[in-house]
């Protein structure tokens, strides 16, 4: 460490200053590079290969590495491929749109009426979302399996006589599944934007004659879409690639494309295909995503 | 009260998050082998089968194994990448953060099968290695966000004065440093092991012959025949889970008082 002294001339402290941020941005990404050069090889490489891959022609176990857009012209053109990407797509909105929804209200209560235990409420609602995706998934199919909690309690009570059978196995399911399992992830980025608002806005507010409601739709909500955009995409970027919850409850008419996706790489051994249809989906997501901040965006500045 | 009907729709949220989850623990002591409400009665079947049973085991012993490893490198990456993020300032860092932090969103299916066809590109086997490779990938986000909150109130005179006093950095680090983050950081291993414990697609896509624990509940979710064994092997993990995740958060907690900030985990 050296510190500029007083009796330096203001030149030269100057220049050990410059030095000084020199060899800390050299000090700073000497500290990264473990953990970046992880990330580089181990995600950004892997990814690049993948886009190389979809490029390229699978013929058995040999790898033909020609150019060609035959396999995005498969994955975009194929009934089913198109199919199973639109209803990726759909699924996901409308899972990211209840849990928002569901979530907002949530999130409002814990950060303005939270009070003391909100650091309790704040725990509760993150232990779900830290254990295992696999059995919450799980849990669905015995609540809504044909001999599952709603259809054998229904039938104990007489209130149906035949389990009902579209409980379970179709976009339904897939869709009540992923919005419990992806509702914590919702709150917290929605809690965050509401806890910066300054309350003193609401009082000012309040004092120029603002009922709740008005005051509620032009402070509060404006203030907090940077936190609904992002639990939107929290949301909305994992869950259109998910495999397990298609898999365990989607039945036939639920699967989704990460379905076809691991077909591809698994029993169909089409990695060239494989692998553009999960480039496609990846710009795909990208541009909905980009797509609704912008749309976000417009509407917020219309209505302020 | 006027905050009367938030408060109801808050309890019943959090019924929506817990109720599904809660069916596991309750059918797992349930005495019949179909799963559905009235419960027959209690027994604890299930629980010493669980006991008996090698295959289960030899999962749980393969899990432990790829939890620990992945847990204790993902801590030392995510050291680094939080006192680096924190810290100091250098070119190109927010490009840096985001390629670090971009595992939290990409869906899963991504990150196993790119990291599949390079593994297997390069000649290597699939095996638990290939499998704590990819969990450390996806925990070093979440053992950054849990540090940072570590770091980010960080006094740095106190780091100034060691330096002043006569230490050399290394002694530092280990003598002023590490004893004040180490909350922090024991909260990092924990919440990084339950990650990896739990973790399904990357285990799916990277394992050999060897099973981690939720492949081996994958594999039998398949007989129904199996399904109370299961549901006993799903509650022990929801209370294992329960209980690091509590220390964890307990720990996370102590270090940001420790360095006066009260920043959340995410």
């Amino acid at each position: 460490m050296t510190a500029v002294t007083g009796d330096r001339p203001v030149a030269a402290g100057n220049g050990s200053w410059a030095r000084l941020a020199r060899s800390e941005a050299l000090r700073g990404f000497a500290l990264v590079s473990p953990t970046f050069l992880y990330a580089l090889l181990l995600l950004l490489a892997p990814i690049l290969v993948i886009v190389a891959f979809s490029f390229w022609t699978q013929d058995y176990l040999t790898i033909d590495r020609t150019f060609t857009l035959a396999n995005y012209r498969e994955a975009w053109t194929e009934p089913l491929y198109r199919v199973l990407m639109l209803r990726s797509l759909a699924v996901s909105a409308v899972v990211t749109a209840a849990t928002v929804l569901l979530a907002y209200p949530m999130a409002y209560y814990l950060s303005f009426h939270g009070g003391e235990r909100k650091a309790l409420w704040l725990f509760l609602i993150t232990i779900p979302f830290w254990t295992s995706y696999l059995l919450r998934v799980f849990a669905w199919k015995i609540v809504l399996g044909y001999n599952g909690v709603v259809n054998a309690s229904l039938l104990e009570l007489g209130i149906i006589a035949e389990p009902m059978e579209f409980l379970l196995y179709n976009v339904n399911s897939v869709v009540i599944t992923l919005a419990h399992a992806w509702a914590p992830f919702a709150i917290l980025p929605i809690f965050v934007s509401l806890e910066k608002i300054d309350r003193s806005l609401l009082e000012a507010a309040t004092d120029l004659g603002d009922g709740p409601l008005r005051r509620f739709l032009r402070v509060t909500l404006p203030l907090s879409l940077p936190g609904v955009i992002a639990a939107a995409l929290i949301v909305f970027i994992p869950t259109v690639g998910d495999y397990v919850t298609p898999r365990l409850v989607g039945g036939k008419d639920g699967l989704m494309i990460a379905n076809m996706i691991q077909v591809q790489f698994g029993k169909a051994n089409d990695w060239p295909l494989g692998a553009a249809l999960a480039v496609s989906t990846m710009v795909i997501v990208t541009a909905a995503a980009l797509l609704f901040v912008a749309f976000t965006r417009q509407l917020s500045t219309r209505f302020r | 009260m006027k905050l009367r009907p938030l408060g109801v729709y808050a309890f019943l949220y959090l019924a929506f998050l817990y109720v599904p989850v809660l069916l596991l623990p309750i059918f797992s002591f349930n005495d019949s082998s179909i799963v559905a409400f009235p419960l027959k009665g209690f027994t604890s079947l299930w629980y010493a089968e669980l006991w008996h049973n090698d295959t289960m085991h030899g999962a749980l012993w393969n899990s432990l194994k790829v939890a620990i490893a992945c847990s204790v490198v993902a801590t030392v990456l995510g050291i680094c990448g939080a006192r680096a993020l924190t810290r100091y300032h250098f070119p190109a860092k927010g490009g840096v953060a985001a390629l670090i932090m971009l595992p939290l969103v990409l869906p899963e299916i991504i990150i196993a099968i790119s990291l599949l066809v390079v593994l297997l590109q390069l000649g290597f086997d699939l095996s638990l290695f290939s499998v704590t490779l990819g969990h450390i990938l996806m925990a070093v986000p979440f053992s950054i966000a849990v540090l940072s909150s570590s770091f980010e109130g960080f006094d740095r005179s106190l780091e100034e004065a060691s330096l002043d006093l006569g230490e050399g950095p290394a002694a530092t680090f280990f003598r002023v440093t590490l004893p004040i983050i180490a909350p922090g950081i024991l909260s990092s291993l924990l919440i990084t092991f339950t990650i990896s414990l739990d973790e399904f697609i990357v285990a799916f896509f990277l394992s050999g012959t060897d099973p981690t624990l939720p492949i081996y509940i994958w594999s039998q979710l398949r007989f129904p025949g199996k399904l109370p064994h299961i549901l006993a092997l799903g509650s022990v993990l929801l209370v294992a889970s329960f209980v690091l995740l509590s220390v964890a958060e307990a720990m996370r907690r102590r270090a940001a008082r420790r360095v006066g900030a009260s920043g959340g985990l995410l």
